[in-house]
């Protein structure tokens, strides 16, 4: 295997590691057989493990996902793949009602360990309804477990933790990160589900990212460094379960807090975070908790206006180098 | 006289007494909330589960403690869940709604409309995968056949081939509103699986043999990798839809109609001794009552129940 490979061959590793490595993984979704997936996220799988291991699906999110979860519920650890995350919507009372329910109002008769892959996120041009960032809904509903990686190794090792997991887990990889390049995961790596991880040291500001805002806060430090600023920049990996003690640790060193998340500032998971970190840390704050979040509007077509909207990393330079100097 | 006949005769007089009792702790105040009593649909879920294997796969709704109890939950854990009590068979966090027996092979009822369907056919796969011969089986309403789920897992279910039985108890009424006049074909649910490709049958939902027979054929047809099969089974409810509608729409006659067909009303007649038929009604009424006391003694549910069983390792932690 190459050393480095794309987030989007690392989606089909991971998925083909635990697939080797347990038979009652199964996999469903729509073109995610023969034609290998939209996003190119499963190439290989319906020719190493066949149609009774990688099913193509109608269109038909809520039998996509409701089968998934009955398939949970009764020996098989299903990967259900919706392709845009937009489309949760169309399936949502699975994912907001039944999913992350079942276990609980049954007194913990069952359990549904499943996991739903989707494409998430912004930056392509593929307008407002194949272009959002969702992960702030599931956020809303107790009961799933939120991943959303930002490296190819993380995938691998996210989606490993995530298979095997017996609760539900819903696994946002992002459309803008699917060409992004990284080193290979080693054989058997598993990244806990619910474990950040500091992607880059700093001293004077700590920023909070997940996902496609990894990469720009990463530039935004990188050029930040350059002028005396270094800021430290946390990975979340996970925002549930989340790793708010990684956070708390890093403020405790650096007394500022910046949150650079993806999905809209109304509802957006940035606002837990702050609230944690303004409620546990705030005598190590020297600071106002500062976020950038989308705007809080549709997602525009054209590539002027979704840069407007969207978390930049001229966006995140201006409000570490605002904090830095507060 | 049919010994198997006079025994689903009594296990329907156990789902009859305890909707009763249901009704009446309702309105002495110690049920809160709602409930959807399944009273008049008794036939359906002892004759479909007269046909089933012990591990066969149901899945129900929201009116469903005759499924719960016709596959093995006992009056008395039903009765607890629905009086908030410790003892209940979801320890008081699912209620009336929600009645699950999983180690019955009942995965749950379901108050999402159609929901469930497309679990079922999930089900279904995950036994054809496993090769275990299961079926999987979806009670759910009229009212059902118009939401989209009940239209996607037909239509998977039915290219994947699956062992699935989806049993439709038209009880003529979607909530409120007689399902006529909302649906485009006669028979709701009968009528759209050609559209899937699917075998149909519309069939006395409150004769319990005949109910026992079409399941029991569906589930071999399912069993043999025939694929699914749509039940249409007509009964009729005798209270209203929940417990807030005192069903005041219904005609008189119509009303009357059905109490003359009462499925216990048509066992009764088939088993053909009264006496011993007597005599399976004071057993059940015993059971029921011992359910009744027995619930209101059990101590309230824990509060500390509220804060476990989100997650598989039984916590609810969601940060570190």
């Amino acid at each position: 295997m190459a050393d480095v490979i794309t987030y989007r061959e690392a989606v089909a590793e991971g998925l083909a590691r635990e697939m080797r490595r347990d038979p009652s993984v199964v996999c469903l979704g729509e073109d995610i057989g023969a034609a290998e997936g939209v996003f190119k996220t499963t190439v290989g799988l319906f020719k190493e493990f066949g149609p009774e291991r990688v099913w193509d699906t109608p269109i038909s999110e809520q039998a996509i996902v409701g089968a998934a979860m009955g398939a949970a519920m009764t020996g098989l650890r299903p990967v259900a793949e919706i392709m845009f995350s937009d489309f949760l919507a169309c399936c949502w009372d699975y994912l907001a009602n039944e999913i992350p329910k079942v276990r609980y109002m049954t007194g913990g008769q069952v359990t549904v360990p499943l996991v739903v892959r989707t494409a998430n996120g912004g930056g392509l041009g593929f307008g407002a309804q194949h272009s959002q960032a969702v992960e702030n809904w599931a956020l809303a509903v107790p009961g799933l477990k939120i991943a959303a990686p930002s490296t190819p190794a993380d995938v691998v090792g996210l989606l490993a933790a995530a298979v095997r997991s017996d609760d539900p887990v819903l696994f946002f990889e992002h459309k803008g990160l699917f060409a992004s390049r990284g080193p290979a995961a080693p054989p058997d790596h598993l990244v806990p589900l619910g474990e950040a991880t500091v992607a880059r040291p700093g001293t004077d500001l700590t920023v909070v990212a997940l996902a496609s805002t990894v990469p720009v806060a990463l530039a935004a430090a990188e050029a930040l460094a350059r002028d005396g600023i270094f800021a430290e920049v946390v990975d979340l990996r996970c925002l549930i379960p989340l790793d708010i003690r990684t956070v708390l640790e890093s403020v405790g060193r650096t007394s500022r807090l910046l949150i650079v998340e993806e999905n809209p500032y109304q509802g957006g998971w940035g606002g837990t975070v702050a609230s944690l970190v303004a409620d546990e840390g705030f005598e190590l704050l020297d600071a106002p908790i500062r976020r950038v979040a989308a705007a809080c509007v549709p997602l525009p077509f054209a590539d002027p206006l979704e840069q407007r909207v969207m978390p930049t990393v001229d966006k995140v330079t201006a409000a570490v180098r605002g904090l830095a100097a507060y | 006289m049919s010994a198997e006949l006079l025994d689903l005769y009594e296990r329907m007089a156990v789902i009859r007494g305890t909707e009763k009792a249901a009704h009446d702790l309702f309105m002495a105040g110690l049920v809160k909330g709602t409930t959807h009593l399944a009273a008049g649909h008794e036939a359906v879920a002892v004759g479909a589960s007269a046909a089933l294997r012990p591990d066969d796969y149901v899945f129900a709704t929201y009116r469903g403690h005759h499924h719960a109890i016709a596959r093995g939950a006992t009056p008395e854990e039903c009765l607890a869940e629905l009086m908030s009590r410790d003892t209940g068979v979801c320890r008081g966090k699912g209620g009336s709604m929600h009645l699950t027996k999983a180690s019955a092979s009942m995965l749950g009822s379901y108050a999402i409309v159609g929901a469930h369907l497309p679990m079922a056919a999930g089900a279904a796969w995950s036994a054809k995968l496993r090769g275990t011969g299961q079926v999987a089986v979806a009670f759910f309403g009229d009212g059902a056949t118009n939401i989209g789920a009940f239209h996607e897992a037909l239509n998977l279910a039915a290219v994947w081939r699956l062992p699935a039985v989806f049993v439709c108890e038209n009880n003529l009424y979607m909530e409120y509103t007689p399902i006529g006049t909302v649906t485009a074909v006669p028979n709701p649910a009968a009528d759209r699986a050609p559209a899937y490709g699917l075998p149909a049958e519309v069939i006395d939902g409150n004769d319990v043999l005949v109910v026992r027979d079409a399941v029991a054929r569906a589930a071999q047809r399912a069993r043999g990798g025939g694929g699914p099969t749509v039940i249409e089974a007509r009964t009729y409810r005798h209270y209203g839809h929940s417990r807030t509608d005192p069903a005041r729409y219904r005609p008189e006659g119509e009303v009357a109609e059905w109490l003359a067909r009462d499925p216990l009303l048509v066992a009764r007649k088939a088993v053909g001794d009264g006496a011993a038929v007597d005599a399976a009604d004071r057993r059940a009424q015993a059971t029921v009552r011992r359910a009744v006391e027995a619930a209101r003694a059990a101590p309230p549910a824990d509060p500390a129940q509220a804060l476990t069983d989100v997650w598989a390792d039984g916590g609810a932690a969601w940060r570190t």
